[in-house]
């Protein structure tokens, strides 16, 4: 029995070692640790010069059910499902006609869209915000061609907020929405048309149901960041349209409490666990999301 | 019985390639017309044409007396059984088959009822609930079709809708499909490359060749008579011979070959000094050992092949062309090896206008004669 079991080591176990054992290692350090110190900050206390104690508490979390807290969560949950929403009602039409275009130039067409998303996207929300601002390009043309008499407040409400959200995030519901609607199988749209459907017909009984799972993670990929882009609500936002990752930023920068900011991110990562875990068992596809 | 379908001088082109090429046809009420034709001839052209998917370059297309130039997919009185099924992988196969009434806003008990019955009709009774992922090949097949026949469309077509399964449920739906044409008289257009599969159903059969229609005609028709050299060639197995009408007396041609002078009954529109080419079907070629009169060619005897019933025998002519002639088993033969003399009833050899492509061979004949 022992030689046996051995043996069965050196077959099974050894060579998973070998080979998983150096990624875990890495993968241990660099996410798993952090996200433990994380948890552990996050029962912690500050003394009165803000140094982190290690008086284990529950007051964080305490503090964090506070109205004023709850007020930005529901907020940013808010932000997150509209530009969700205006990320596929934009980004369902545009893949659609990409995908099922048959020119040769769709894939070039495709890649003109995404590649400008990987410049920075800070770089491209202060262009937005020079773009929008009181001085900027449109009031000065609004004001130039006298269309309007005096410069138009565009920044910092919630709509400029969604705006940068949408202009970031759009990708990630393109992505998956393309890949669905390109593998979508055209004499599918042809039976249903021979059997007496109409375009419209056609679309909510074929052609939606058949994409559905881009959309679905689509949103899921759109939804999560927008909890976090912190920075999108800042330039954009100007403190009127905060996220809960502008919540964890400033307990990390200007508040200076990190057990505060450590207990938010650890909310943000309980809501984003139980998102995907939903998405998961409504069926969605994991691989889909590129994790 | 009324006309159901007429395509009147349609071509369709793409780019420059000419797909289908003037094309007349006219398809009558409760009929099995099949398409008959090798891959890339422009088959399933005509069908998409027909169905709406592709508008024809020039030409026009009724259907019921009515041109459907105008009319979409949708609002034509026709329905496809696509190859690949199309069936929606997303709906159960109740669901499937009820699309086309549910698309017509039939009220719910009676889209129950005759999704029901139609699935009995099809044998697929108790698999409502299923997806078509859960179904063989031949189910699904059944399902295409029975999505299609529930619209009660005038007319059917059908591309292919057998090429995906094996031999033996091939032929057997064959038989259904047949069966079912039938009973619902429905017209079916059907589209297939199997020359059998071709005979064993139509009323009549379209032979395609490179998007012209060679021969519109009922299988035996076409099988016995065939116009052009492709159809005699492409519908079961035959012997061709090109040659020069060198004689005509009594309705009988003599024709001169490459290999010797042959007779054949000479149609009306055939005239001395013609280029002609003759074709026999192996089951009406017969040798002997003597010579026999009006026939020039002597052969030898290469090979006995055994196939159950009958004997095919392979002899070549001097020239290497190789005939085959078909035989009853148990019948005494010259040996392999020995000279024969090939022949035939003047009457079972059917005459074909030479396409000017074959003259080269004909020429080779006179220069020989
Ligand atoms: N959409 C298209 N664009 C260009 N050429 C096509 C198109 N559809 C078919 N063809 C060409 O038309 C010819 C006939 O095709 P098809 O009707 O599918 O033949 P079949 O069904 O008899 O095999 C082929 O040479 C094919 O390449
Ligand atoms: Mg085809």
């Amino acid at each position: 029995m022992a030689g046996k079991s051995k043996h069965e080591f050196r077959a099974n176990t050894l060579p998973a070692i070998i080979t998983v054992g150096p990624v875990a290692l890495i993968m241990l350090l660099l996410v798993a640790a952090p996200l433990m110190y994380v948890g552990v900050m996050s029962f912690c206390s500050i003394d009165e010069y803000y140094n982190v104690t290690h008086d284990l508490t529950l007051g964080n979390y305490v503090r964090l059910a506070n109205t004023d807290y709850l007020k930005i969560y529901v907020q940013s949950l808010l932000i997150a499902f509209i530009t969700t929403i205006l990320c596929i009602l934009i980004g369902y039409p545009f893949s659609y006609i990409i995908a099922r275009s048959k020119s040769r130039f769709k894939r070039i067409f495709y890649m003109l869209v995404i590649i400008p998303f990987w410049t920075n996207s800070l770089i491209r929300i202060y262009g937005w915000r020079s773009f929008l601002g009181t001085n900027g390009w449109l009031n000065s043309s609004l004001v130039s061609l006298g269309i309007v008499s005096e410069p138009i407040d565009f920044l910092y409400k919630n709509g400029t907020t969604i705006l940068g959200m949408v202009y970031c995030l759009i990708p990630f519901m393109i992505l998956p929405l393309y890949t669905a609607i390109e593998k979508l199988d055209g004499t599918l749209l042809e039976a249903s048309a021979d059997l007496g459907a109409k375009p419209v017909s056609t679309f909510f009984t074929v052609i939606l149901p058949l994409t559905s799972s881009g959309i679905f993670s689509g949103s899921l990929m759109v939804f999560i960041p927008c909890l976090g882009y912190f920075f999108v609500a800042d330039i954009l936002g100007g403190g009127n349209s905060d996220v809960i990752g502008n919540l964890i930023e400033r307990q990390f920068q200007s508040g200076n409490n990190w057990p505060l900011g450590a207990a938010l991110s650890i909310i943000l990562i309980i809501v984003t666990l139980v998102l995907v875990k939903a998405y998961q068992k409504l069926g969605g596809d994991m691989d889909a999301l590129g994790v | 019985m009324g006309k159901i379908v007429e395509i009147e001088g349609v071509n369709k082109i793409y780019g420059s390639n000419k797909v289908v090429r003037d094309l007349n046809l006219t398809v009558d009420e409760g009929e099995f017309l099949t398409l008959l034709g090798s891959s890339g001839c422009g088959k399933t052209t005509t069908l998409r044409m027909i169905a709406g998917f592709e508008e024809p370059t020039t030409g026009t297309i009724k259907v019921e007396g009515e041109k459907v130039e105008d009319k979409e997919p949708f609002e034509r009185n026709v329905n496809t059984v696509f190859q690949s099924y199309a069936l929606f992988p997303h709906m159960t196969i109740f669901n499937n088959i009820a699309y086309g009434l549910r698309m017509k806003k039939v009220p719910k008990d009676e889209i129950k009822e005759r999704v029901l019955k139609m699935m009995e009709l099809v044998q697929l009774g108790g698999f409502e609930k299923r997806y078509p992922s859960q179904l063989s090949g031949g189910q699904r097949q059944r399902v295409a079709i029975a999505r299609a026949l529930i619209n009660k469309p005038k007319v059917l077509l059908l591309d292919e809708p057998l090429g995906a399964l094996d031999l033996k449920l091939r032929k057997q739906m064959q038989l259904e499909l047949k069966r079912l044409q039938k009973k619902l008289n429905i017209t079916f257009i059907y589209v297939t490359h199997d020359q059998e599969e071709a005979l064993t159903m139509s009323d009549r059969i379209a032979v395609m060749h490179d998007g012209v229609i060679d021969q519109l005609a009922t299988p035996s028709e076409i099988y016995e008579h065939p116009k052009t050299r492709f159809v005699a060639t492409f519908i079961g197995e035959t012997n061709i011979y090109d040659g020069c009408i060198t004689r005509i007396k009594d309705g009988v041609a003599t024709i001169t070959l490459e290999n010797g002078e042959v007779s054949v009954k000479c149609p009306e529109d055939f005239k001395l000094l013609e280029y002609a080419t003759i074709s026999v079907r192996p089951e009406k070629m017969k040798f002997s050992k003597e010579k026999v009169d009006g026939f020039g060619l002597v052969a030898q005897v290469k090979d006995y092949v055994y196939v159950g019933s009958v004997l095919k025998c392979i002899v070549i002519l001097p020239n290497g062309n190789e005939l085959r002639i078909e035989r009853l088993a148990g019948q005494e033969l010259p040996e392999i090896g020995s000279k024969c003399y090939p022949y035939w009833n003047v009457e079972d050899a059917v005459l074909i206008h030479n396409e000017s492509h074959y003259i080269f061979e004909a020429l080779n004949s006179i220069q020989l004669a």
